[in-house]
């Protein structure tokens, strides 16, 4: 079927079993919630616009408190406005997603142009050093397929996760095939199954990821935003924060390869790999094609996982690689991180367009040719 | 065992390390005994209550009680209020704000909660101060009066909490003060029972910020302050506004009926699905 980037992510939460969804009005992202305005009461599920994106983020966060699968989207105004709320999700554990359609900026910006200048925000943009986990798309069926991984990833790890597309890919319909008898997997979250006087909700387990009890399940217990204890109340003791904080990063650091999500295109003999997301990565492969056609040893690793950032996929094109061109919407956000990674071993070019207009192939290709 | 301690054997968390943070004489106690009374008195399982809260003095509230409890944002707890009854409408949640909380940094939220009439119960603990961060002006410090921020005086008029919420369209309201324990408790009882967005204004007072910073004397002293300024609703229609004029009035300020979000949204349901069999 035809679909649109922003409808294909609402039919991807519906999917995945989001139930819930809170949002405010705003431009390129506004399809998200008009489709789900219409779908989640066919399924007993629940859509409110409320009264700004702070407001959309606390509600998604006290619905999954409840047990249901929540979701809000936004663009670059309204993510500035969550990041509140989004550090109360990661330090009171509570899954949520959060689309980001990314346009220009800073500010007002660019309402209806695209751009990938929120890299950065969706990594640090809430305050405290804390883990996050930031997801991208590049085609219609990928802002399915992300949406399903942003909410099982999410589930599974307790932490909200950011789904970070561009307006390009939100906005553009493509051919989209959904086969009778796909397998798609589904996570719940793992709740306690232990009496509820022996339920300790923020206990150490060996994922590093405790059980959670929705509220009015029997298992009364505190929440907070402040630093607590495992039992959830508040704290001041180094001895507590310490073990507690190192928990949260843990449980993220040490799962990597479950969170971490790459394509590789034609990179294994590459000489010159490009490393691009999002709209960019579809002129990308392009370029890559079109180098390929003229003799060029030219490979694309696309990232869908933005962060924790894949230092694994980088070095792994790098046994190859000579030169690493990174194009992006943003004055180099994601080159920092390769270069942090390449320690200087091949050579890493940048590309870097910020005027609302989407780098194309024929600038990707004449940067590569620059270097040949 | 007196009727008290077995408020307090069942509903205090006793995990929980006391003392409580707050300071001593302070009126977040007397109402936190009327919430529980209420409550009791309703007969809530502890299972189906939800105590959300935001930030400051009265934000510490929840986490000494044994029910499901939430300390959330500054002046965001209506929101995660409003998610948690959306997707449970069975509990019960309750949401308790200071001043700053709920109508300065959440101004918002308490406007448009009222406005969409969600079925909860929003309270106020208006000490007209911000205690924790130590005496700077809230929204309803009083003009002319004296906080760490305008020590040359507050030029800015005052919020009317309550009124406030009529006119945002609350389906009750009512105002009481932590003198006035027993209207109160019957307050509480009113708001709970009440099916659609409730709010209870209670006047307390800050007597180591608020006081000390105005030279408004002790805790008891502030309490005999409401008792004499203090008019119940039924008095006041009586007396002229001149006489009302510096009093606050206490008791049910309105009671009335409107069309409540969770209903309306079943019909959306129903409209919906409908909708969605006819292709």
């Amino acid at each position: 079927m035809l679909l649109q980037g922003n409808e294909a992510i609402a039919e991807g939460a519906l999917r995945a079993g989001c139930r819930f969804f809170a949002g405010y009005p705003i431009t390129p992202a506004t399809e998200i919630s008009e489709v789900l305005s219409v779908r989640l009461p066919q399924v007993d599920g629940t859509f409110i616009q409320m009264e700004d994106e702070i407001a959309s983020l606390g509600a998604v966060i006290g619905a999954s408190l409840a047990g249901v699968k929540a979701m809000t989207a936004t663009s670059g105004p309204g993510f500035s406005l969550m990041q509140e709320n989004l550090g109360f999700a990661i330090i009171a554990e509570i899954p949520c997603v959060i689309v980001n359609v990314m346009r220009g900026g800073p500010s007002t910006g660019l309402p209806t142009f695209p751009a990938q200048g929120d890299v950065m925000q969706a990594r640090w943009g809430t305050h405290g050093d804390h883990p996050i986990i930031v997801l991208s798309a590049s085609t219609v069926r990928e802002c399915y397929d992300m949406t399903i991984r942003a909410f099982n990833l999410s589930e599974r790890f307790r932490i909200p996760v950011i789904l970070l597309i561009d307006e390009v890919v939100a906005h553009m319909r493509e051919k989209v095939i959904f086969f009778e008898d796909e397998k798609i997997e589904i996570f719940n979250r793992i709740k306690p199954t232990m009496p509820p006087e022996w339920y300790i909700p923020y206990e150490d387990t060996p994922s590093g990821v405790p059980p959670m009890a929705n509220f009015g399940e029997g298992y009364r217990y505190h929440v907070t935003g402040l630093t607590h204890d495992i039992r959830g109340f508040p704290t001041s003791r180094p001895d507590e924060i310490g073990p507690f904080i190192a928990r949260l990063h843990r449980k993220i650091s040490s799962h990597f390869s479950e969170i971490q999500m790459a394509e590789f295109f034609l990179t294994d003999d590459a000489e010159m790999t490009i490393i691009a997301y999002g709209c960019v990565a579809r002129s990308a492969r392009r370029a890559v094609i079109e180098a390929r056609e003229k003799g060029h040893r030219v490979g694309l690793l696309k990232l869908m996982t933005l962060w924790p950032f894949m230092r694994n996929a980088v070095e792994r094109v790098l046994q190859t690689a000579k030169v690493l061109l990174v194009p992006e919407m943003n004055m180099g956000q994601i080159s920092r991180e390769v270069k942090r990674v390449n320690q200087g071993v091949a050579k890493v070019l940048t590309l870097n367009k910020v005027d609302g207009t989407i780098i194309t192939p024929s600038e990707i290709l004449s940067r590569l040719e620059e270097a040949l | 065992m007196p009727e008290i301690t077995k408020l307090i054997h069942h509903y205090l968390r006793h995990d929980k390390k006391f003392p409580h943070v707050w300071c001593p004489g302070c009126g977040i106690g007397i109402f936190l005994g009327a919430l529980i009374r209420a409550i009791d008195r309703i007969g809530y399982e502890k299972d189906e209550v939800v105590l959300v809260s935001g930030i400051g003095c009265s934000g510490r509230l929840p986490v000494y009680v044994d029910f499901n409890t939430l300390h959330t944002t500054h002046g965001r707890a209506l929101t995660f209020a409003t998610g948690i009854k959306l997707a449970n409408p069975n509990l019960k949640v309750i949401v308790i704000m200071g001043d700053g909380d709920a109508v300065a940094i959440g101004g918002n939220h308490f406007i448009h909660a009222a406005r969409r009439n969600i079925d909860l119960t929003a309270i106020i603990i208006n000490n007209s101060i911000y205690g924790m961060t130590g005496g700077q002006s809230s929204p309803t410090t009083p003009y002319g009066m004296r906080s760490t921020t305008t020590v040359y005086s507050n030029i800015e008029q005052s919020f009317k909490i309550s009124e406030l919420a009529v006119t945002a369209g609350a389906v009750f309201v009512g105002r009481g003060t932590v003198y006035h324990a027993k209207l109160l408790d019957s307050l509480m009882e009113k708001a709970f029972l009440k099916r659609g967005f409730s709010v209870v204004e209670v006047i307390s007072h800050c007597h180591t910020q608020y006081g000390r910073q105005n030279r408004l004397g002790s805790a008891v002293e502030m309490m005999k302050w409401q008792r004499d300024n203090a008019i119940p609703v039924e008095k006041s229609l009586k007396m002229r506004p001149e006489e009302l004029e510096g009093k606050i009035l206490i008791g049910v300020l309105v009671d009335r009926e409107l069309p409540i979000y969770q209903e309306e949204y079943e019909k959306i349901r129903e409209r919906a699905k409908a909708s969605a069999e006819r292709g």
